[in-house]
């Protein structure tokens, strides 16, 4: 049946053709052979988590998993951490309802109802978001229903539930935004929100799990007898989401009406102004505000040194890139916070940052690499420019590995002071994992625009994997090294092993 | 005999299929060399492989008697490259862009400082000169960018449909600064597709089609060759349609 142009039904069959399209092109890059690829590795790794679901899981459901106050809490503790996530990304992705552009123009210069748009496009990213914590949670909701009982997967009925809430308060969000700083700056400051969203609550129950009991574990905040004294009785209605979750139908009826409610109420608050809105976020350029400073600052420098000045103030002057490169700097908190929490208590406790240290400087320099080599905005410019192909390259690596220095090594001081030799083998590391994110994202550079540093990992997915794997190896050998492991070497082995197949897989070998 | 700007002997370049075959151009120096062709005839795959942007299968490239493959360093220091879309960061202001042009190409700061405030005077960018590039609309990045290309005196100019995007006021703007140019002894190569700007502003102009190049001369020669008084479009589409007839 054909529905009728410009309805409800006929948006939402043109949106999910575009969405169907994009990520059948972003699985496939245009080689069906590589989808069969992704669904049976996807496939393997899926499997391999319902099996680590299954070893948590199984034992402490060996006697039944009673609704009882820890439990709840336990299950509101995990449940927040997923809403957290599902927050973050429906606050990107109402972002994108509003300012991205691709086909906006067109729909909004036609005499289509804007407000039938914006339901499609709101149910959309709920969907989505939907879709995206159902298969994060699964395996554990999976073994959870196998091992404790199969209520247990009225939790697929509330996961949507939350989602249209995230939604819900995420598009709050955006137009208190919208009211309170304008169109102008309502994009980045609910993308840098998202993302502190997303990781701020893990860090904030860490940094309270490391002040309060010194702990590296997130969990351990939610089974502390001091929080569980201070926590309602079960039947309190704060427990009502995680009792619904549990299988409870009598809690999870209001808690899924209300949800959904939520959703449809800012639906119908929000859709009259998506339309005004859209057009005023269209009609933002970018800002060009006067600069003050005229004197010189690249003229009188080797070619080098102005190759590396450019690519540091290109990132200081763009805050939503600088974000965006940096968030991976927040999950650097933690482990300051242990460092400062434990100084002088000796180096047993620091174990757990060692990987951490080296993982964040791989990541880093992986986000920093990729704007300096593949995000070159004047591509001809700079290779046209009278300076050999390898000194740019070499000045484009300086100004990566400088940056990620400068940010690590206050922590490694901090380090040093507890245990130089641990400091000795994460700095090693860190210098490793730095160097072989780098050196990935020199043989898979490919020249895009620095806007698309979201989507860099679709340019190059062996790129992102092989960078990740490197990272995971190098952050595997400080641990390992910092205890005086000899398996130390089998992990570096193991880096360079993934080292040597992304090189040979890269189109760059030189 | 004084040695061309320019001398391209046999190059050729295929990418899913022949997109240059066995072309010889020779422009002399001072010349001001337009391109004509096609759609798909590849103009810009040439010039891209003039600039060293693109490595040839076969063939040599001289600039001013510099061969781009042996010694590219010191071809880049001759010639500058504007493409049709103009790269420029976002968030540097013009008078910063050029302040980083002529820090790659190692040209002394206060000449560069001097050249840069007459160059946005000229090109009528000065009432924008710190303001970030990313708000300006595409006519005004390809003046910047125009002015990227000057800053460093370049000996040999390669443009690409510069006038793309232009209006007016812009275009004759950017055509002043270039024939000036030509006045004090720059070589410009430039493709276009307004013939009118090629038969105003070029002293030889060179049809390209299917990799080929197909005619040479001035706009004089290309009349007697086609025998009648026409103007450059009617020859140009006589020119390509004989050869995609021969070919």
């Amino acid at each position: 049946m054909m529905a009728q142009s410009g309805s409800l039904l006929w948006f939402a069959r043109h949106e999910l053709r575009l969405a169907w399209r994009d990520w059948l092109a972003m699985m496939t890059g245009g080689h069906r052979v590589r989808l069969l690829g992704f669904l049976f590795g996807g496939l393997a790794i899926y499997a391999l988590l319902h099996l680590i679901a299954a070893a948590i899981i199984a034992p402490a459901a060996a006697n039944g998993i009673a609704p009882d106050k820890p439990t709840l809490a336990m299950v509101t503790g995990v449940g927040l951490l997923f809403f957290s996530v599902m927050l973050s990304q429906a606050l990107e992705a109402i972002t994108r309802v509003y300012y991205a552009r691709s086909d906006l123009d067109l729909i909004l210069s036609s005499p289509a109802s804007t407000r039938t748009l914006f339901a499609v496009r709101t149910g959309a990213v709920a969907l989505s978001t939907a879709i995206l914590s159902a298969l994060l949670a699964s395996p554990i909701i999976n073994m959870l229903a196998l091992f404790a009982g199969t209520h247990w997967l009225w939790a697929y009925l509330v996961l949507p539930a939350c989602s249209a809430l995230a939604v819900a308060i995420a598009m709050a969000l955006t137009m208190g935004l919208f009211r309170l700083v304008g169109p102008k700056r309502t994009r980045l400051i609910a993308q840098i929100l998202a993302a502190i969203v997303g990781a701020g609550f893990v860090i904030g129950i860490q940094a309270v799990a490391i002040l309060s009991f010194n702990t590296y574990s997130r969990f351990a905040l939610f089974s502390s007898p001091d929080l569980l004294a201070a926590l309602p009785p079960p039947d309190h209605r704060l427990w009502l989401p995680a009792r619904a979750v549990m299988g409870d139908a009598v809690s999870a009826v209001p808690v899924i009406a209300s949800f959904l409610a939520a959703l449809a109420l800012a639906m119908l608050l929000f859709s009259p102004s998506y339309g005004r809105l859209a057009v005023a976020a269209a009609s933002i350029g970018q800002s060009t505000r006067h600069r003050t400073r005229t004197g010189t600052y690249f003229t009188g420098r080797s070619q080098a040194q102005v190759l590396r000045y450019k690519e540091w103030r290109l990132l200081q002057r763009d805050p939503w890139l600088l974000s965006q490169t940096l968030m991976q700097m927040l999950y650097l908190l933690p482990p300051a916070l242990l460092l400062w929490v434990n100084y002088g208590e000796g180096a047993g406790a620091f174990i757990v940052i060692v990987p951490v240290l080296v993982m964040a400087s791989g990541q880093l320099a992986g986000g920093l690499a990729w704007l300096a080599l593949s995000g070159e905005d004047a591509y001809d410019l700079v290779a046209t420019a009278p300076i050999p192909a390898r000194s740019v390259l070499r000045a484009k690596v300086e100004a990566v590995l400088v940056a990620v220095a400068a940010i690590l090594a206050p922590l490694l001081a901090l380090l040093a002071l507890n245990s130089w030799t641990m400091a000795l083998a994460t700095g090693i590391c860190s210098i490793l994992s730095a160097a072989s994110a780098t050196a990935i994202q020199v043989w898979f550079r490919i020249p895009m625009r620095r806007a698309m540093f979201r989507r860099r990992q679709v340019a190059s997915r062996a790129a992102t994997i092989s960078e990740a794997f490197a990272s995971i190896t190098w952050a595997g050998t400080g641990a390992l090294l910092s205890v005086g492991s000899w398996v130390a070497g089998v992990t570096a082995i193991i880096a360079l092993v993934v080292l040597g197949i992304a090189r040979s897989l890269s189109p760059h070998r030189s | 005999m004084p040695v061309p700007a320019l001398a391209i002997t046999s190059i050729a370049k295929s990418f899913d299929r022949p997109v240059v075959q066995g072309l010889d151009l020779t422009v002399p120096a001072g010349e001001f060399y337009a391109l004509l062709g096609p759609n798909g005839a590849g103009k810009t795959t040439i010039l891209r492989m003039v600039a060293g942007l693109l490595a040839p299968d076969a063939g040599t490239i001289e600039i001013f008697g510099t061969d781009v493959r042996k010694d590219p360093v010191a071809a880049k220091r001759l010639l500058a490259w504007v493409s049709d879309e103009p790269m420029v960061y976002d968030r540097l202001t013009p008078l910063e862009y050029l302040d980083f042009v002529a820090g790659l190409w190692q040209v002394d700061p206060d000449q560069a400082r001097n050249a840069a405030n007459d160059l946005l005077d000229i090109l009528g960018l000065k009432p924008h000169a710190n303001e970030l590039c990313g708000g300006f609309s595409k006519g005004m990045l390809q003046k910047v960018a125009l002015a990227g290309a000057l800053i460093h005196d370049p000996r040999l100019i390669i443009l690409d449909e510069p006038l793309t995007g232009l209006d007016a006021g812009s275009a004759r703007q950017v055509k002043d600064v270039l024939l000036e140019k030509v006045r004090h002894g720059v070589t410009i190569i430039m493709t276009t597709h307004i013939l009118e700007v090629a038969e105003r502003m070029a002293q030889r102009i060179g049809v390209i089609a299917g990799g080929r190049l197909v005619a040479e001369g001035t706009l004089a020669e290309l009349r007697a060759r086609t025998g009648r008084e026409s103007t450059l479009e009617e020859i140009f589409l006589e020119l390509v349609e004989t050869s995609s007839a021969t070919a």
